[in-house]
Formats: C-alpha cells, structure tokens, sequence
C-alpha cells in the first residue's frame, strides 16, 4: 500500500454527509463519482436545509409583512451575506442571485453589453472558454455589431499570455471574458495579471469563476475583477441558483435585463423606476430554497476551509496525474499539476471517449464524456471528445487507483 | 395588537405633524418604499445658520412610515441640517418603539431615507442601511 498525505480533514466524516456516495452504482459495485466538474453531490446539511424552508417558513420573500414571509426573507438574504464574505465583495449589494454562471454572463452580456459596446468593439474571450463565455458573445455582436476574438493556447494547454498583450494592443478591446480554470484543462489562468492587463489596455474584464469557486479562496477585490460569476451546483449546493458579482459602479450604472416584481421602485402606465442593488436585477420570485441551500453549502465548505479543500485537490490531483502517466496509450490534456485543477480529460489510444465513459460506469466510475461545452477547445486539441474525470472533496487516493484499475480494463475490452 | 401598534404610533400616523408640503423650500425630496407602496415627500426651511426652521411632508402609506415621518419632522425643526443627516437610524427605530421585522425596517427609516438620499445622495443612505449588516 502506498502511504498516502493527510487530507487536512476527516475524509471519512466528509464522505458520511454526503448520502449519495453509500449507495452501489451497480449491484456490488460502490460509486466511485468522478463527475464533479459537471455538477457535486450535495451533503445531507444543504438537503436539510431545503426541507427546513418547505416545512417550516416556506414563503415569498420581500414582500410579506407575515412571519414565515419575514423568516424566509431573512435566511434568503443572510445567504446574501455569507457569499459576500465567502468571495470578499465589498457589500452584498455586489452579490446578484442568478440560475448559474450562464445566467450571470448573460446578464452581463444583455445589460453592461448593449448598454456600453459599441459597433466594431472587441469582446475577447479564449480558446479553451466554456460554451456559455462564448455564445452570449456572439449573439450579442450579431445583434450590436461587436467582434468577438480568442486568445490562442499553447501546447501545454495554458493560455498564450504574448498573444493575449498583443491583442489588447492591437484591437479595440473593450472586454475581456475568462475562465479561471478551464472545465476541461484544469488550466487555471493567471486572472490577477490578465486583470491587471485589461485594465491598463482600457477594457473591463468578466471572470467565470463556475470552475474555481467551489475549489480555492476567491477574494475578488484582490483580483480586481469587474465581473465575477459562478454557479452553487458545482459546490456542493443546489442546482438553479448562482451569482454575479459585479463592481458597484459597474451595477449603478446599468440597466436592468429583465423586468418584473421586486425589481422596481415604481410604476406607472407611462414608465417605471428601479429598485436599488442587487434588487433592480433580481425580477420576479427567486430560488428561495435553492439559495437556502447554497448557504447551508457555503457554511460547510468554509467550515472545511477553502485553503484546506484546495491543497488536498492539489494532492489528489498530482497523484492521479502520476497514476495516469503510467497508463500505456493514454493522453492527458492540460497542463502539469501545479498549474491545474482537480481535472483531467484524456483519450485512450484507438477508443471513442463515449465507449471509454461507459465501461468504466460498468465499474461504477462515472465520468463524463463529448466536448464538455467546449468544441472550439477540442478541435484545437485535434478530438472530437475526451472523458473527463473531475474531483472534489469527498474524492480519495483509493478511488483514484480504482479508475486507473478500471482503465487498464477498458484498454483490455476495447483492444 | 396593542403592543404592535401603541397609541402613539397611531396618533402621529392619523394626525400628521407638520402634514403639508412648503413652497417654497430649501430642500425637497420624495422617496418610495416598494414594499408597501408608501411614498413619503419632505420639504424643509433652513435658515442662514444651517438650522431647520419648518418642516413641511405628506405622503401615503402605512402607519409605520407615516408615524416615523411625523416624529421625525418634529424633532428635525431647530436642528442644523447637517446634524439632521447624522441621525442615527437606531434612535429613529427606538423611537417607534415597537419590534421591527427585516421587511418593516424600511418602513419605520423611510422618512430618514428621504433626508438622507435628499441631502447626501443614494449611495450615503446605502451605507448607512448596511451598517452592521455585513458584520455576519
């Protein structure tokens, strides 16, 4: 046996509160959840939570003036509070509720976007973006006239940063939109330096943070972010509710995207006036449980710690990098250990990702396979589809060597 | 009941003090609470010194709000307006006296959001509204 690193928490105690990581995948066979980067598994104290609300105080919020509607909209908003302090926002009135990150770049794409852009400006995104910091982009320059432009990679799957200056020299940017860590390298991206990059070329800069947030502290005042979104489904919390982050001046100053209750100040039949922050961006009746949820899920990860969470992804990621590299016929992409998150998408010589995927679901390791919402990126890496094998914190060096067992076994079937 | 609403409270929101607008002023601002709908407008004049000399508001809405509008238009006259800015929103709230839940705070600050917004803009009333909020 080899002797493995302290987690830097009970590993075991961990893995009790999460209900779903008892059960057999198949008949004899354990669970073995690798799908992390796609979405968690929720501890029995987020689902707690959500029954509390329904069974307890369930209401709308900021509206009522009766108790449980007053109760509700207290938890709701307290939530506000701890992910305020969670990504160090200098007021709550920063931290927007959205569905997710999707919701959050959009947000800023149909708002910030078409109120500030303008025909023949350059929105500059990158190789390895996440479908959802592409599309919006496109869409919103075919509708305004913008161009949208990619920062290239390099062979080692990190952003090609003499590229990134060059352009910010020689194109008209007005915003840049990053991935903190990319869903399918694990790259994770130096944000403080292209911050700082962007600010000094004139543009603002949109961070999604959809794969860094549930892995490592995030202070965005020490990034100097102008927009920073991510989502609570990928950090151990519900599906359906997320945030944006934005700079207050940048909010003020924006319009509202989509209109309703609770967004307003007042109305009349011949126009209306917005609500203050984050509320004039809030429309409608919001995922009041789910919200509930997700700070049931923060109050757990800051418990563990982000520092602590962080440093065992990078053990847990370092080992498996290891493991793989012994693997004949395998190909990891991405970058080395220390420059990357507790991801790795790979190919196996002479096998489709997808067949890859569902052999080693026979051995109860479940991982995703395609493109991961990220064709540009696998084209540039010359594969229409990897698997992908993501961890988080209830992952262990145990299920690390079961996947590699598991892919030895895969290479027998499909040889 | 008697609790929640003391006679006071009700007296002040049935009987206005100071009900009115003045023209002309020296300061005039209306704000809303979305809430409730209440909408409060508050006109001052302020004397060469800085010192509140007549209070003059009306607006509609909810007893809380209308009764802190009163009470605090009472005090505010013989007040230099820049210590009227200073007023601290836990003494307007002691005043009203009675427990406030998180949606009914906005109403009892109403009549100060108005002075503050009015006098030293929106963003000064937001951080006045957050204080200790964040503290959590």
């Amino acid at each position: 046996m080899i002797d493995h690193p302290d987690y830097g928490y009970d590993i075991a105690a961990v893995r009790a509160d999460f209900p779903i990581l008892r059960q057999n995948h198949h008949d004899n066979v354990p669970l073995i959840y690798l799908d992390n980067a796609a979405s968690s598994q929720k501890p029995l104290q987020v689902i707690e939570s959500i029954e509390q609300y329904y069974k307890g105080y369930n209401a709308n919020v900021h509206r009522g003036i009766h108790k449980l509607s007053e109760e509700a909209t207290s938890a709701y908003e307290g939530v506000r509070k701890k992910i305020r302090k969670f990504i160090n926002a200098g007021s709550r009135r920063e931290v927007i509720y959205t569905r997710g990150t999707t919701e959050g770049i959009n947000l800023v794409a149909n708002t910030w976007g078409r109120e500030f852009l303008k025909p023949g400006d350059v929105i500059l995104s990158t190789v390895m973006e996440h479908h959802a910091n592409i599309v919006p982009w496109q869409i919103l320059s075919a509708q305004i006239g913008t161009k949208v432009m990619y920062v290239p990679i390099l062979p080692n799957g990190t952003l090609d940063m003499d590229a990134y200056e060059r352009l910010l020299r020689d194109e008209p940017v007005k915003l840049v939109a990053v991935a903190h860590v990319s869903n399918v390298l694990g790259t994770v991206n130096p944000v403080e330096d292209m911050v700082k990059k962007a600010h000094e070329a004139g543009a603002k800069i949109l961070i999604d943070a959809a794969q860094s947030a549930p892995h490592m502290p995030l202070d965005v005042q020490a990034i100097d972010a102008d927009f920073l979104t991510f989502s609570s489904h990928k950090m151990i919390g519900p599906t359906g509710i997320g945030v944006l982050y934005g700079k207050r001046d940048l909010l003020e100053e924006m319009p509202p995207w989509m209109g309703g209750g609770d967004m307003i100040s007042t109305v009349t039949l011949q126009g209306s006036t917005w609500n203050d922050l984050p509320y004039k961006f809030e429309a409608g009746t919001p995922s009041i449980a789910e919200a509930i949820g997700f700070g049931a899920a923060i109050d757990y990860l800051s418990n563990l710690g982000m520092e602590t969470i962080h440093a065992q992804e990078q053990r847990i990621t370092a080992y498996l990098l290891e493991r793989m590299s012994e693997v004949p016929g395998i190909t990891v992409f991405g970058p080395e250990a220390d420059q990357k998150g507790a991801v790795a998408a790979f190919v196996v010589d002479g096998a489709h990702a997808h067949d890859v995927a569902q052999l080693l679901d026979a051995e109860g390791v479940a991982v995703r396979a395609g493109h991961h919402c990220a064709m540009p990126l696998h084209t540039e890496l010359g594969v229409s589809a990897t698997s992908r094998a993501s961890f988080y914190l209830y992952n262990t060096y145990d299920e690390v060597d079961i996947l590699i067992e598991a892919l030895y076994k895969v290479q027998k079937t499909l040889r | 009941m008697h609790d929640l609403y003391r006679e006071i409270i009700l007296d002040h929101a049935e009987n206005g003090r100071n009900w009115g607008l003045l023209e002309p002023n020296d300061f005039d601002h209306e704000e809303h609470n979305p809430l409730c709908g209440d909408t409060l407008h508050l006109t001052l004049r302020i004397d060469d010194e800085g010192i509140i000399r007549e209070v003059g508001w009306d607006g509609s809405g909810c007893a809380i709000s209308q009764a802190s509008a009163s009470m605090l238009g009472e005090r505010l006259v013989g007040m230099p307006l820049k210590d009227a800015m200073q007023i601290d929103k836990q003494e307007v709230l002691d005043e009203i006296g009675i427990p406030l839940t998180i949606n009914r705070v906005k109403c009892a600050l109403l009549a100060l959001k108005v002075l503050v917004v009015g006098g030293m803009g929106k963003r000064e009333w937001e951080r006045i509204e957050d204080e200790e909020e964040d503290d959590s």
